[in-house]
């Protein structure tokens, strides 16, 4: 187990260690740092006294050293186009997506899973038949698409939630919370559900063919043959060994909604750090560029690892193999 | 004997070429699965009519001597105010909405294609590589597979297509913006292609038919393409498809959040983008029209994917 574990350290390094090369080279071949600090009408000795004390003179290896440095500590610098340090203004939006991926998640679980069981029990039932025709389309409308369709449907039409935007909001200390007040739970319903459809459906069919194939199984039949309670034999039996690929797909999935929260936020406006990657994308600001970079790969990497020993927990067997 | 008789040529044991496509357990799959006819047929008709816009589109939405400003914003001509000779009404720049919508999706799948080509070609020729030195090479090649698999396609498709918009000068990037965003949907793309590849190569080598064309001391690269790679197609095509719409996806998001394809040249997802700002005001047809040909588009090329999948895999047989 242990060495299983190291592997997988080494691997989560080695992306970062690479991730965080492509951000440093961001800053070198995507224009020039020095102009996009000063603007247009600095004079040449600024430009000259700006690049030595930036450092942009310094051999590539002690550039990167320093850049690597500077990152472990979270310091990206300032941005080209709001001129406040990188790591305060990811801070600053960090809750809003936290908040908008965690609340996905919680429908995609709870929805998925529910719907997952029943149709994997229920297979023959015009319901199940419906919940899967509904999750075959899930899978295949682009999330923007989900977006526009819920905006206009819950916002234009009928008026019930607001379109766009983050209100509502609490503020506990530094983080600022939207589920303290009714306004809050109104304006985060539509993005967290647009977030959440397409894991949704892949968690529902997941958990819909384990269910299925679990229920062939040797001991669900015993399960039965010992008179236990329908209930027992699906819940504690049945889903319990379903988790372990569902759990997978989960962990990559957490990382999935992190990126299409990008997506998510630009159609809802969420003031999110998906929607300042975006906005940063436009105007070229690198270090916001190579800073949201490097914390998405740094989330897919903790994620994963939480996953990989995830599985020692709920699976005995791998535990004995030891993989 | 039936078989015989079948072939033109006469020549025993082996039936025309016809015959042979009919007698295909893939082909015969496909003419007994309905849902693999319809999805072709939406799919094929997709194309066709996409690729046959500047034909059969009733206007030609970039030629400004036929857009009339005062034209602008009428509803499909079913409903009130609409006019018959824009079916789908226009959009807020007086273009009839049709008329972009085929000229658009044909911009879309042109991208999807070219995306998927540039990502498969990519990824079949460092997956047969790979698969075929092993050992160091494979090392190498599989490692960044793995490091660019970590992180999210959209997102790397975004950050790949910012950095080539970035590096242009900026009155290059409007007209470099459909290259830039083919090539930044095609580096995303590649690592499945490798990996699946890869691991089919690899079969491939072990088997005795490479092992005779190494003893005969063929150069490796001729016994990669003319031995390898005809043998590893199959599980590639299944992805290039379920790819293809993927791509076209990739693009459409893309040129909805505003980094891909410009509207002077709309593709069906900048048309969302477009008409997305008119949805609060009641004009529903501007964004629903390209949406609904959008997932159209992308869910039969998903159908046929998905049956492409379970046909071509013989274990699901």
């Amino acid at each position: 187990m242990l060495s299983f574990i190291l592997r997988r350290l080494a691997q989560s390094l080695l992306v970062m260690a690479v991730v965080s090369a492509i951000s440093f080279s961001l800053f070198n071949f995507v224009g020039d740092p020095v102009n996009n600090m000063v603007g247009q009408d600095a004079t040449r000795e600024d430009r000259v006294r700006i690049r030595n004390e930036l450092g942009l003179n310094d051999p590539v290896l002690t550039q990167y050293f320093r850049f690597m440095g500077n990152a472990l500590q979270a310091d990206f610098g300032l941005s080209y186009r709001i001129k406040r340090p990188v790591d305060e203004l990811i801070i600053e939006r960090l809750p809003a997506t936290l908040e908008l991926v965690f609340a996905s998640a919680v429908i995609a679980l709870v929805l998925g899973i529910t719907a997952g069981v029943y149709t994997g029990i229920r297979r023959n039932s015009w319901l199940s038949r419906s919940i899967l025709s509904v999750s075959l389309v899930g899978v295949s409308l682009p999330t923007f698409i989900i977006g526009i369709g819920l905006i206009y449907l819950f916002a234009v039409i009928l008026r019930w939630l607001p379109s766009s935007g983050r209100s509502g909001v609490v503020e506990l200390g530094w983080w600022k919370t939207n589920f303290l007040t009714l306004d809050g739970w109104r304006s985060i319903i539509l993005p967290a559900l647009t977030l959440s459809l397409f894991q949704m459906t892949m968690i529902l069919r997941l958990v819909r063919a384990e269910m299925l194939e679990v229920m062939q199984a040797d001991f669900i039949k015993f399960a039965r043959a010992r008179g236990l309670a329908e209930r027992a034999i699906n819940f504690t039996h049945a889903l319990k060994n379903t988790l372990v690929p569902v759990i997978t797909i989960i962990g990559i999935n957490i990382g999935g909604l992190i990126a299409f929260s990008v997506i998510t936020e630009t159609v809802f406006q969420w003031p999110g750090t998906g929607l300042m990657f975006i906005q940063a994308v436009d105007f070229v600001d690198v270090p916001i560029m190579a800073a949201y970079l490097c914390f998405v790969a740094l989330m897919f990497v903790v994620v994963n690892l939480v996953v990989d020993l995830l599985y020692f927990a709920i699976d005995p067997r791998i535990r004995i193999r030891g993989r | 004997m039936a078989r015989d008789t079948l072939s033109p040529e006469g020549e025993p044991g082996r039936p025309g070429f016809v015959a042979r496509f009919l007698d295909n357990d893939v082909v015969w799959s496909f003419l007994h699965s309905p849902a693999a006819i319809v999805a072709a047929t939406i799919t094929l008709l997709c194309i066709g009519a996409a690729l046959l816009a500047p034909l059969i589109a009733p206007f030609n939405p970039f030629d400004p001597s036929q857009i009339s400003l005062w034209d602008g914003k009428l509803p499909p001509a079913w409903s009130e105010g609409g006019q018959p000779q824009y079916l789908l009404g226009t959009d807020n720049q007086g273009r009839d909405m049709l008329s972009t919508i085929l000229y658009g999706g044909r911009l879309s799948i042109l991208v999807g294609l070219a995306a998927v080509f540039l990502g498969m070609t990519l990824g079949v020729l460092l997956g047969v590589v790979a698969g075929y030195f092993g050992g160091a090479v494979d090392a190498v090649i599989m490692r960044i597979a793995d490091v660019q698999l970590t992180i999210p396609g959209i997102l790397l498709a975004i950050l790949i297509n910012g950095i080539g918009r970035a590096v242009l000068p900026l009155e290059l990037r409007e007209e470099f913006a459909i290259y830039v965003v083919i090539i930044a949907i095609g580096l995303t793309d590649w690592p499945q292609f490798a990996r699946v590849t890869r691991g089919a190569a690899m079969v491939e080598v072990s088997k005795e038919y490479v092992q005779a064309a190494r003893v005969i001391d063929l150069p490796g690269w001729l016994i990669m393409w003319r031995h390898i790679l005809p043998n590893v197609m199959r599980p590639v095509l299944v992805l290039a498809t379920i790819g293809l719409a993927l791509a076209i996806i990739a693009e459409a998001t893309l040129s909805f959040l505003g980094q891909g394809i410009p509207p002077t040249t709309p593709s069906l997802g900048t048309l969302i983008r477009v008409g997305n700002e008119y949805l609060f005001s009641g004009l529903w047809w501007i964004t629903l029209f390209p949406a609904l040909a959008l997932v159209v588009l992308v869910f039969a090329v998903n159908l046929l994917g998905d049956w492409m999948r379970d046909a071509l895999n013989p274990r699901l047989r």
